[in-house]
């Protein structure tokens, strides 16, 4: 039987890998932009398991605002890759350096 | 029932419909030709919903089912939020046009985010929460990248977007277990559930995680990394903005959330706070020793401001969130006045920002000078600046309710704090002759500048009043 606790995990474990994908990855900022992405998806797997399993529908309707919301971020973040590109000539993690923070 | 709720939120509908409406006069009109009547239009809007929302009265209204509020903490929030966005508008105006930046887009933009925060402050509930926050991110996402053709605005908006959407994801995170573990997502109907069944693993897991993701949005350390980088990288008047009303709003929904949602269980997050005031006034006040970039400096200040407004919200009780209000409306007057200045930093027609240029400043321009050396004074707290006051409420707070340590760190960390303000004041006053810094003609500038030091020294007698509004604010939060 799977239960809550099962889509909690998978959930959990999604999330941490997504953020060990931004932190961790040396290479391509696209990569990074996936890792965000793997993020709120695995948010919508928990609010659509918990609303499953209190039978409300209000995760649903929150995972639908999730999805469209994550749509425009995906969007607003391409374009800011695509200017910056442009101006820098390659999109490697490592070459974001122009300011030391 | 639906008009009553659409009458309740018309501030936040009025301006989203003027932006709309905006963007399509700015496609079909004329382009950036229309950018300049935009721009005032917009101000001038957000003027008159900002003392709309000061004329509303105390009695909190609801709409849509609890999910949004109108009560006198949003009310207060909101006229700092309007105005400060209004000023800093018309503040940025001039440097925008002269530096072939100024897009009709860049005032439809500020407006929506506008909304996002107005919807932040107002939430009462955990999907309008996000949704205020993610139209305000986004926007800013934007602005902040808006200087398409330079290499550190592309590079500010990266970073910012980037460890923006990590935030949402950890604040978006903390939202689902907390719905998951109280079964609602009204702040309402999360207090009920923790004061009849006790706060279990998965809210205060939840709670962590939505105060992380926060943090993220006032730049609280450890959460801080992208503020000087995304300062220094933005074109000016965007920073200004990004250093006044964001700050408010993620102050607020962050007052909202844990009194609202979580009041009944301080203990649980008057802690995480503390830390985070703590780290942020000492990360702040330190590391803004070696910035040689008065942006960079900037940014590293307003870590250290947030910590001491969070320092308010740690007491965890109506007088902190009072005395947070003062400190955050006396926070964003100062910085208006310091980036007014910015601003009109330039040689040979360039922009600089680099803080040895400001040696011998007092010659060429004395009064600037007499101006910037009272918001410095103020910025690091000295008394009897209106400044001073501000550390003074948020520090007394801590004391009442008992927390003695973060009070005597906050008083530590704003002595350490006060050597880079002073240092401009030296620079200014008695630094070596270099080549001097052009003396440009701002009016707009040069005045919101002297009213910002002016308003410093004359809000000693009574800070304008504002003590009694927060004072109102606070109690209809704080039940």
């Amino acid at each position: 039987m799977v239960g809550l606790e099962h889509y909690l995990t998978v959930a959990a474990a999604l999330f941490v890998i997504g953020i060990f994908g931004i932190f961790l990855n040396r290479k391509n900022i696209i990569i990074i932009l996936m890792s965000i992405e793997l993020m709120l998806l695995s948010v919508n797997i928990n609010l659509v398991a918990f609303s499953s399993f209190l039978n409300d529908l209000v995760g649903q309707v929150f995972t639908m605002f999730v999805l469209t919301v994550a749509a425009a971020e995906a969007a607003i973040g391409l374009a800011i890759l695509v200017c910056f590109f442009r101006n820098r000539g390659t999109i490697d993690v490592e070459d974001v350096n122009v300011m030391k923070g | 029932m639906i008009g009553a709720d659409l009458f309740t939120a018309l501030p936040e509908i009025v301006l989203a419909l003027f932006a709309m409406a905006a963007l399509m006069v700015g496609v079909y009109g004329g382009k950036d030709k229309l950018a300049e009547p935009i721009l005032w239009a917009t101000a001038g809007i957000m003027v008159l919903l900002g003392l709309f929302a000061g004329s509303k009265g105390l009695e909190a209204q609801t709409a849509f089912n609890g999910m949004y509020i109108a009560d006198a903490f949003a009310h207060f929030s909101k006229m700092i939020i309007l105005f400060s966005a209004a000023v800093v508008l018309v503040m940025g105006q001039s440097y925008l046009a002269a530096r072939d930046l100024l897009r009709f887009e860049y005032p439809i933009l500020i407006a929506l985010s506008v909304v996002g925060m107005m919807l932040m402050v107002s939430s009462g509930d955990l999907i309008a929460l996000y949704m205020g926050l993610e139209l305000q991110s986004l926007a800013l996402y934007v602005v902040a990248t808006m200087n398409r053709d330079s290499l550190r605005s592309t590079e500010a908006g990266l970073k910012y977007f980037i460890l923006g959407a990590l935030a949402s994801g950890l604040l978006l995170y903390g939202a689902s277990l907390t719905y998951g573990y109280s079964g609602t997502t009204l702040f309402a109907g999360i207090i009920t559930t923790i004061s009849e069944d006790g706060m279990s693993v998965g809210l205060l897991m939840g709670l962590a995680f939505m105060l992380a993701g926060l943090a993220f949005k006032v730049s609280a350390v450890p959460f801080h990394m992208w503020t000087p980088d995304v300062y220094e990288g933005a074109p000016t008047p965007v920073t200004a903005f990004f250093a006044t009303a964001p700050k408010v709003a993620a102050m607020a929904l962050i007052a909202r959330v844990v009194h609202e949602a979580f009041g009944v269980v301080p203990g649980d997050w008057t802690q995480i706070i503390a830390f985070l005031a703590a780290a942020s006034m000492f990360v702040g006040a330190i590391a803004a020793i070696g910035q040689r970039n008065i942006k960079r400096l900037m940014a590293y200040s307003s870590i250290s401001h947030m910590g001491f407004a969070l320092v308010g919200l740690a007491a965890g009780t109506a007088q902190g969130v009072q005395a947070m209000l003062v400190y955050m409306a006396i926070y964003v007057t100062m910085n208006i006045g310091v980036f007014a200045f910015i601003l009109t930093m330039s040689r040979d027609g360039k922009p600089v920002t680099d803080i040895d240029s400001l040696r011998q400043y007092s010659k060429a321009e004395p009064l600037r000078a007499l101006a910037l050396l009272v918001l410095m004074f103020s910025l690091a707290g000295v008394p009897p600046l209106v400044g001073f006051f501000g550390k003074f409420y948020v520090l007394w707070a801590a004391v009442e309710a008992g927390m003695t340590w973060l009070a005597v760190a906050g008083v530590v960390a704003s002595v350490i704090g006060a050597f880079y303000y002073l240092r401009i004041v030296y620079y200014m006053y008695f630094g070596e002759e270099i080549e001097p810094l052009d003396t440009v003609r701002a009016p707009v500038q040069a005045t919101l500048l002297v009213a910002s030091a002016a308003i410093m020294v004359l809000g000693v007698i009574n800070l304008f009043g504002i003590e009694g509004a927060a004072a109102l604010a606070a109690n209809a939060l704080v039940k």
